[in-house]
């Protein structure tokens, strides 16, 4: 394999992060210091589109409209408050040290950089340590319930990849809890006039004029009108792909389309192939399921993990002795136990699955048991930490988490890679900002469990509110309407692609077509991953999507509310990008972090990265339909976390 | 199993609607309640005809989006249950179920079961916040809550804003959703500076924007997903009267 030739064209293009000189606990004083600001007075003649509207959606359109932007904000729901950062269980991290356990900025940043195995970029990483302290006093002056202690503090729980104890939480729905808060204030700001919402509207395209980002094509989700709406600047907050594998966590209406569509209009995606899978997921039950449902990591903190020893051991879980289970997790990582990152989590269960260890009616599940816990603290203890969860469990399996274990299984919850971004949020379209996680920017190879909410606030309420005013102030930012030539071009596109899907006629759903993507990703770029395996999927991909233009069924004109259009449109998107994740993962000859690549192993089955030749991001630049893309890279430097051999042992 | 549907249908808001029944075969148990008219609707879009249009999302609870009336019920006959959580082994082989959209006149129908929610928006738009800029907020531990307050506002932070209280209310009442929200900013500390104007400007414009009046009859509270208790509404009224005795601009 090494040494054979490379399959995408290699792309010379110099990638400029813009990270600011200095030491690294500087580098954002500095950023904000050196950046050009907007008189208050100026700030309402500026608009600014948001799409998106949750977590980094939502908080950026509050601090905009705070700070006195004209701000348009778009979202595909009914409503802002149903984004799915709204489904985020477990908790959000922040470097309080208020358990006083030995945790710090550095300590957030470290751990971060570790997580993400490397392939994270280190500014963006501290500066987000750096933040985590501000949304947490943000949140709380919100009046998001947190958890308390009884003495009125706030309280903490652990979470994976870290021996402190740094996860703000409340009860099963911190997500629910902070995206309520952004949304509050968001609304506050409806309320004031500087935010114009528009829900139920989808972006279709991005609008480029003189190379600069000035607007969207976005559909009327209830009249089917494709109306023009022209900006300053752009930020997408549209969240991850992990749907392009059909069965993920995500919501089910979560896509691709608005970060898709601003790729093929030049902004560059980065690390694609960076995919998460969780560990603790309900496994699938049958073909009918239309997605997969998490239960939070933090039942990690309280359940132990385990397969019975033997292979094709049948009996039910409370029927097997203790000395015939093998709490493979604590045996394998005595240091970290139960608590490992994700991806080394989903890797374990995977692994003692293929040696036929696997539980459940399909052997693909593994049991979290809470006997032990149940046994140590009491039934009423586990059921205040997680009933919520344990409730949900038992409406999905119709079984009862309290009397007999959990099974569980890994499935893909969220994607690292997105569009690309420098320092500033701003991707490769000048005037096109990236927030959440749309971007690709904080989480390396691995994102640590409670840390998408804490990246989505923290670009959301904090950074692209400090960035986008330098862009503005400093670009050349003619008056221009939605008549102009661009817009135009990309109302055409947009009407055409819509034309040509309701024209197919055919007897195919796009659920259906969808499905084989999602089968055909999972089977040969999930888990494991295999130069023969990714190029069965780079093969099988192109057949597919040919297969959807010719048979796929959408009925209706399009001129009304259409769920199928909507969602044939986004499947289109997939079959597109689905092939750019295997490439991307083909052409990353080693393991890291969620993409591991089963001939780059160490002895003991760990990931095996390749620092000489990888120690870079992937950034693939469109270059037509049909085309091969092109592999741009910006190189990683680490000067203070030094790549190591990720150990959790 | 084997199941027959009722389903309302109508084109646009200003369509008359009628209901369709729709036969579903091989009805697995551990179906959703929302993945069987999944199934209902991949038949008859392989067949080219219009798909049942309804709204859900995160398909586990959380995210408010689903919004189905099952045999008269919001959410159906499972208590404490989104209709995405219900599952098929809540029904028999042989059942007829009727399937219609959340009907208030301040949530119009906007296809099939989808209706319009926005009036929860401009609700929390009138007051349902914290006025508190990015940026501007004291260290986190310098506001202590007690633990069983905190408790009780998230209890009633819990809700998810679907509707399925105004649905089930005879008088299409939003008390249940605004009691909510006032409970929770009136409980917690942060929100005691804005109390008396939240709760004011809440209130009128629940009536403004045409949701009827509580009368008492708990049934938001019988169908809500998250058990949300009508003493919320209790609370938005004493927060109420207060308002009124000591000034809406306090």
């Amino acid at each position: 394999m090494n040494g054979a030739p490379r399959i995408a064209p290699a792309g010379a293009r110099q990638l400029d992060a813009n990270i600011p000189s200095g030491p690294i606990p500087e580098k954002w004083d500095r950023c904000r210091f050196d950046s050009k600001l907007v008189n208050p007075a100026n700030r309402r003649k500026f608009t600014v589109i948001i799409v998106g509207t949750g977590l980094a959606g939502g908080a950026a359109a509050a601090t905009l409209g705070e700070a006195g932007y004209n701000v348009l904000s778009f979202c595909i729901q009914d409503s802002p408050r149903r984004a799915h950062s709204i489904a985020a269980q477990g908790g959000i991290n922040a470097a309080k040290n208020y358990r006083n356990d030995g945790d710090s900025i550095t300590r957030l940043f470290y751990d971060t950089v570790k997580g993400g195995d490397y392939r994270a970029r280190e500014a963006n990483v501290h500066r987000l340590a750096e933040v985590s302290v501000g949304i947490i006093d943000q949140s709380v002056a919100q009046g998001v319930p947190f958890a308390r202690e009884y003495g009125g503090l706030l309280d903490n729980r652990s979470f994976g990849g870290a021996q402190v104890s740094r996860t703000f939480y409340a009860r099963g729905q911190t997500g629910q809890q902070l995206l309520l808060g952004a949304y509050q204030a968001m609304m506050r700001q409806v309320g004031a006039g500087t935010v114009k919402l528009f829900p139920r509207y989808e972006m279709l395209d991005l609008v480029v004029v003189d190379g600069r980002a000035r607007g969207i094509i976005a559909r009327n989700l209830v009249t089917g009108a494709i109306e023009r709406f022209q900006a300053d600047a752009v930020l997408l907050a549209t969240g991850g792909y992990g749907n392009a594998y059909f069965l993920s966590t995500n919501a089910v209406n979560s896509n691709a389309t608005a970060i898709w569509r601003a790729y093929k209009r030049g902004a560059l995606f980065a690390n694609p192939c960076f995919t998460q899978i969780h560990p603790t997921c309900i496994p699938v039950s049958g073909e009918h399921q239309s997605k997969l449902t998490l239960m939070s990591e933090s039942l990690r903190n309280d359940g132990r993990v385990w397969v019975p020893k033997r292979g094709g051991d049948t009996r039910p879980a409370t029927q097997i002795p203790e000395d015939e289970r093998d709490y493979y997790l604590e045996r394998r990582y005595p240091a970290f136990g139960n608590l490992v990152p994700r991806d080394v989590a989903s890797r374990a269960a995977k692994a003692v699955c293929d040696e036929g260890r696997g539980v459940g009616e399909t052997g693909l599940s593994v049991y979290l048991d809470f006997a032990e816990s149940i046994g140590r603290l009491g039934e009423d203890v586990i059921r205040e930490r997680y009933g919520n969860l344990f409730q949900m469990y038992e409406k999905i399996t119709d079984e009862n988490p309290y009397k007999t274990p959990m099974r569980i299984y890994p499935a893909i919850h969220y994607t690292m890679g997105g569009l690309w971004v420098d320092y500033n949020l701003m991707s490769t379209v000048p005037g096109l900002f990236v927030l959440g996680e749309a971007n690709f920017s904080d989480h390396g190879a691995n994102r640590l469990g409670a840390s998408a909410l804490m990246q989505g606030l923290a670009d959301g309420y904090f950074v692209a509110p400090a960035t986008l005013p330098h862009y503005l102030a400093g670009a050349s930012l003619p008056r221009i309407s939605t008549d102009h030539d661009a817009f135009r071009e990309a109302e055409t596109a947009v009407r055409s692609k819509i034309d040509r899907l309701l024209a197919v006629k055919g007897r195919r759903t796009p659920r259906d077509i969808h499905r084989t993507l999602g089968r055909l990703l999972w089977d040969n770029v999930g888990m494991g991953r295999t130069e023969e395996r990714l190029k069965l999927a780079l093969a099988g991909i192109p057949g597919l999507r040919e297969e959807f233009w010719a048979t796929v069924s959408v009925p209706g004109s399009g001129a009304e509310m259409s769920q199928v259009l909507e969602y044939a449109g986004r499947v289109a998107d997939y079959l597109e990008l689905g092939e750019l994740i295997a490439l991307d993962a083909l052409e990353r000859r080693e393991s890291c972090g969620g993409h591991f690549r089963e001939e780059y192993q160490t002895p003991d089955n760990e990931a095996l990265r390749d620092d000489e030749s990888f120690t870079h991001v992937a950034a693939w630049e469109y270059a037509g339909d049909g085309a091969l893309p092109v592999r741009n890279v910006e190189p990683l430097a680490f000067e203070y976390v030094k790549p190591s051999q990720r150990s959790y042992k | 199993m084997n199941l027959t549907l009722r389903v309302w249908r109508q084109g646009g808001s200003f369509g008359d609607g009628r209901m369709v029944p729709y036969e579903a075969r091989d009805v697995s148990p551990d179906m959703s309640f929302l993945e069987l008219l999944d199934v209902v609707n991949e038949q008859l879009i392989a067949g080219g005809e219009p798909p049942v249009v309804f709204d859900s999302d995160c398909r586990e609870g959380i995210c408010g989006m689903c919004s189905l009336v099952v045999n008269g019920v919001p959410h159906g006959p499972d208590r404490g249950s989104t209709v995405c959580q219900l599952h098929m082994r809540k029904f028999k082989d042989g059942d007829t179920i009727t399937v219609e959209p959340w009907r208030a006149a301040a949530f119009p129908v906007q296809r099939d079961l989808v209706v319009d929610r926005g009036a929860f928006d401009r609700l929390i738009a009138s007051g349902g916040y914290v006025s508190v800029n990015t940026g501007s907020a004291p260290d986190g531990n310098a506001i202590l809550v007690a633990k069983d307050l905190a408790e009780a506002a998230m209890d009633a932070a819990a809700c998810i804003g679907c509707g399925a209280c105004v649905a089930a209310c005879k008088n299409a009442s939003a008390s249940l959703f605004v009691g909510a929200k006032v409970s929770q900013l009136a409980l917690l500390p942060q929100g005691h500076p804005e109390r008396a104007s939240r709760v004011t400007s809440m209130v009128q414009t629940m009536d403004a924007l045409g949701f009827g009046n509580c009368s008492n009859e708990a049934e938001c509270e019988a169908v809500c997903p998250k058990e949300i208790s009508i003493a919320n509404i209790g609370r938005m009224r004493r927060e109420y009267l207060r308002a009124l005795v000591i000034g809406p601009g306090r």
